[in-house]
């Protein structure tokens, strides 16, 4: 059966603590951080962007994979945040990993959802026997405007996922959808920073949609979340993520294992495959994982996923999430503003 | 080879010459070769010039037919010559080769560069080409960067210190406020060299040679044809030229400009001569690491004993071997393309005595010129 | 660096694809066209690199060229492959203080510059300090 052949992330190293940008805003820091369950975010370096967290995403996931990468017939990244807006980023992660030049190649959009579209066509791609494997990506150095709440959130970050048949070290058992046109966030072309409906975000487009495409696609499988070991979200704060499962139905020890924006932020379309990695770092062959994603604009994917054995011997041939975590560097808001170019030379 | 003999020698004032176009710096130069050879400019057969980069720093190539133009020497065969800060020892060698060829007897070589009608950057920008430009330069490595890295592994395989480093800036600072010519006539203190600001760890700014503007011109002449103007010249025994790897990261030995070695090697070969024989020498200090790499290449001391050797004032005059008795690249100045025929300059003047208050007592003397990181040496030895 | 210039050996630039002398077995990075020890054309293959090596030497650059000065200071190094060749990189994820001759490194996809604000963005690869091996 179709699966997760090999994963592989990457988080920059650079931290900044929520009380920091609180500070230059003149926030209350805790308070802030209490609001949004957030303490600190990963920030990309100067010499970051999304295509370069995208290829290091992509080099790890070949690495548990033990594949060619040649062998790789088709690349998509997702993003917000691509480097051009014209001109693929999924070429540059094609030619780095050196899977050029007989593949297909494009680029995702879905605000944070655009790494598990990019998941879904790969594995219908490799499904349908039109490729052997097939690389998603979804990698995001996320833009929040000065002073703008989404400041405190929006971080760098990617997460890779090689799809395959041939022992995978997790399976894909189902995938789901729920899209509307809800517009609760956009950026416009040639604008810099996005904007977004404050809280209209909230109910009517992140829950909806999270919700609704995780009970379908647990009802399309006549399963509960008593069926999951772990269930994984889209996490653009700490709050939305907890309320949303326990809405669901799961239990504390379901969907903590898969938070992690508490640390690092939202990673936008790195957000909820991070947490899906997270998870891989330590379950068990058999236990079975709900991922569901969300992007703005609206939909929500939702997979199904059984690990396999494969997994424990997998595992050791890239960096954890965790490792990734823990190597940091913090920065001050006037780095921070250096990193992110909004200073300009 | 036969010997060839340095017959005329004009310099210009080296340094920030606002006043001075890249012409006037060359038409100056020459006339005072001209002028001291006591010939006419319709005795010169043809003309060799040095100059690195006419084209980015005063947007102008054909330099061969600018120079023949302005120095109203036409129509004598006019050539330029180009590696990079090497390209003045390059046309010093080619006007020797046309000489010994027997094609012409008499031959100008001359050097020009004029570095300060664009600004720092543009110039910094410019020396770098002088590196592997698509895997040195353009990924952030700079043209200090490349000696930076030759003297951080030069500490570490030899425990040359940051001291004698300075010693060298020291020691040419000293020696270039007795020369008239010299961009600098500041004496430093090996304090102020260790505490000037960081260029690029662990060079900093008072480590490094300085942008000039400047030209030098040298006539040489078969001996035969020699004596029609000049009883007693000096004369250029001995001339080597190699090349080595234009990337510092190609090179065998990262402490080792091989270039140098062979360059030096084909040079006393040809003039039958020894390092222990040399008794005067003006080497590429563009940086004070390259100095004390050059004194170990050209066998003056044992390879990582160059910077105890500087300690010791071993370099200094009236040392074993005086050592850049102009003041170098670092105080005379370094106007890139000058400054191979510059150094012939100055040993001339010492074999012939008239070094003034920088004279040394000696009979055979050393130029060493090095282009980029060591791409390019030029060795040569001069004799009364 | 114009854009044929650098296109031209993306690969290298990218993934570390070097080249190995059929007859010597000389392995060259950054890649040549042509053996400089047999001297024969057309007896070159690629060589992959693993990314994988020691610092020789080493500088911090704190009089940047135009275009870098936004990641003023940095390290600039040459380091040698486990597979032989030396090459010069910028060395990121370390802190000034901490680099030392002999670091085991490993190379790291990055940005190297850029073309302005919207000229061609160039990648390639940089090395950052590898993990202790166990």
């Amino acid at each position: 059966m179709e699966g997760i052949v090999g994963y592989g992330v990457y988080i920059p190293r650079y931290r900044i603590k929520t009380e920091e940008i609180a500070r230059v805003w003149g926030n209350d820091g805790e308070s802030v951080k209490k609001g949004l369950m957030i303490g600190e975010k990963a920030v990309a370096g100067i010499d970051e962007d999304a295509a370069t967290i995208a290829v290091e995403a992509a080099r790890n996931a070949l690495s548990r994979a033990e594949i060619s990468a040649k062998e790789i017939g088709a690349i998509y990244v997702g993003s917000e945040s691509h480097p051009y807006t014209v001109k693929p980023t999924a070429t540059i992660v094609a030619e780095a990993v050196d899977a050029t030049p007989e593949l297909t190649a494009a680029d995702f959009e879905f605000a944070c959802k655009a790494g598990t579209a990019a998941m879904q066509a790969v594995l219908a791609l490799v499904k349908s026997g039109m490729v052997k494997y097939g690389l998603a990506i979804g990698s995001d150095t996320a833009q929040g405007a000065p002073g703008d709440p989404l400041e405190y959130t929006a971080a760098g970050g990617g997460a890779a996922y090689i799809i395959g048949k041939n022992n995978p070290l997790a399976t894909i058992e189902a995938t789901y959808s729920f899209t509307t046109d809800t517009p609760d966030f956009w950026r416009r072309e040639g604008q810099p920073y996005p904007r977004h409906g404050g809280r209209f975000t909230g109910l009517p487009a992140y829950f909806k949609h999270v919700s609704s495409a995780a009970k379908g696609l647990m009802d399309s499988l006549g399963k509960g979340p008593e069926d999951f070991d772990f269930a994984v979200f889209h996490q653009p704060n700490g709050k939305f993520p907890r309320v949303v499962a326990k809405k669901l139905g799961f239990e504390k020890e379901q969907f903590e294992a898969g938070i992690l924006v508490d640390r690092i932020g939202n990673t936008y379309s790195g957000s909820s495959i991070l947490g899906l990695a997270k998870v891989l770092d330590i379950a068990k062959p058999g236990q079975k994982i709900l991922l569901t994603s969300f992007g703005s604009g609206a939909g929500s994917d939702a997979f199904s996923l059984v690990v396999e054995d494969s997994i424990e011997e997998k595992r050791p041939l890239a960096p954890l999430v965790e490792d990734y975590i823990s190597d940091k560097v913090y920065i001050d808001y006037a780095i921070y503003v250096k990193l992110r170019k909004k200073i300009r030379v | 080879m036969n010997r060839v003999a340095v017959i005329g020698l004009g310099l210009t004032k080296f340094g920030e010459m606002w006043d001075s176009s890249f012409t006037r710096l060359f038409v100056e130069a020459g006339a005072a070769a001209v002028e001291d050879a006591g010939m006419d400019g319709k005795d010169i057969g043809a003309i060799y010039i040095g100059n690195m980069s006419g084209g980015r720093f005063i947007d102008q190539e054909h330099i061969s037919s600018l120079i023949a133009d302005r120095a109203g020497l036409n129509p004598i065969s006019s050539t330029r010559v180009e590696a990079a800060c090497a390209s003045g020892g390059l046309a010093v060698r080619q006007a020797i080769m046309a000489i010994n060829s027997g094609m012409h007897d008499i031959v100008v070589a001359g050097g020009v560069e004029k570095m300060t009608d664009v600004l720092t950057e543009k110039t910094t920008q410019t020396l770098a080409t002088a590196s592997d430009t698509e895997w040195e330069a353009f990924l952030g490595m700079t043209f200090p960067g490349l000696y930076a890295m030759m003297a951080r592994r030069h500490m570490y395989e030899y425990g040359t210190t940051r001291e004698q480093l300075a010693m060298v800036s020291v020691k040419n600072h000293r020696n270039a406020m007795d020369n008239p010519y010299a961009q600098y006539h500041t004496e430093i203190t090996v304090e102020q060299v260790i505490n000037s600001p960081l260029v690029a760890d662990p060079l900093r700014l008072l480590d490094c040679s300085p942008i000039t503007d400047g030209a030098a011109c040298v006539i040489l002449a078969s001996e035969k044809k020699a004596k029609d103007f000049v009883d007693n010249p000096v004369y250029i025994t001995g001339s080597g030229q190699a090349s080595s790897t234009i990337s510092l990261h190609s090179r065998e030995k990262i402490t080792t400009v091989d270039a140098t070695v062979n360059a030096a090697e084909e040079a006393y070969k040809r003039a039958k001569k020894d390092a222990k024989d040399i008794q005067v020498a003006e080497v590429h200090d563009a940086f004070t690491i390259g100095e004390i790499v050059a004194i170990e290449g050209l066998g003056f001391f044992e390879k990582g004993k160059g910077g105890i050797a500087t300690e010791e004032g071993l370099t200094e005059r009236g040392g074993k071997i005086p050592v850049n008795t102009s003041g170098g690249l670092k105080a005379k100045g370094h106007p890139v393309g000058a400054t191979g025929v510059a150094q012939v300059v100055e040993i001339a003047l010492q074999l012939r005595g008239e070094a003034g208050k920088r004279q040394v007592d000696a009979d055979i003397g050393l130029t060493h010129n090095v282009g980029g990181s060591g791409g390019t040496a030029v060795v040569h030895i001069l004799e009364k | 660096m114009s854009i044929p210039r650098f296109w031209r050996n993306i690969k290298s630039r990218y993934d570390l694809i070097g080249k190995q002398c059929k007859s010597c077995k000389s392995i060259y990075f950054p890649p040549r066209n042509f053996c400089p020890k047999c001297r024969r054309i057309g007896e070159l293959e690629d060589y992959k690199l693993k990314g994988k090596g020691e610092v020789v030497t080493y500088t911090i650059i704190r009089t940047p060229p135009d275009g870098f000065d936004m990641v003023s200071p940095y390290i600039m190094g040459i380091v040698e492959l486990e597979e032989g060749p030396m090459l010069t990189t910028q060395i990121v994820d370390a802190d000034v203080n901490e680099i030392y001759i002999g670091m085991p490194v490993e190379r790291v996809f990055r940005k190297i510059g850029e073309d302005g604000d919207a000229g061609l963005i160039y990648y390639g690869y940089k090395f950052r300090p590898a993990p202790k091996e166990e």
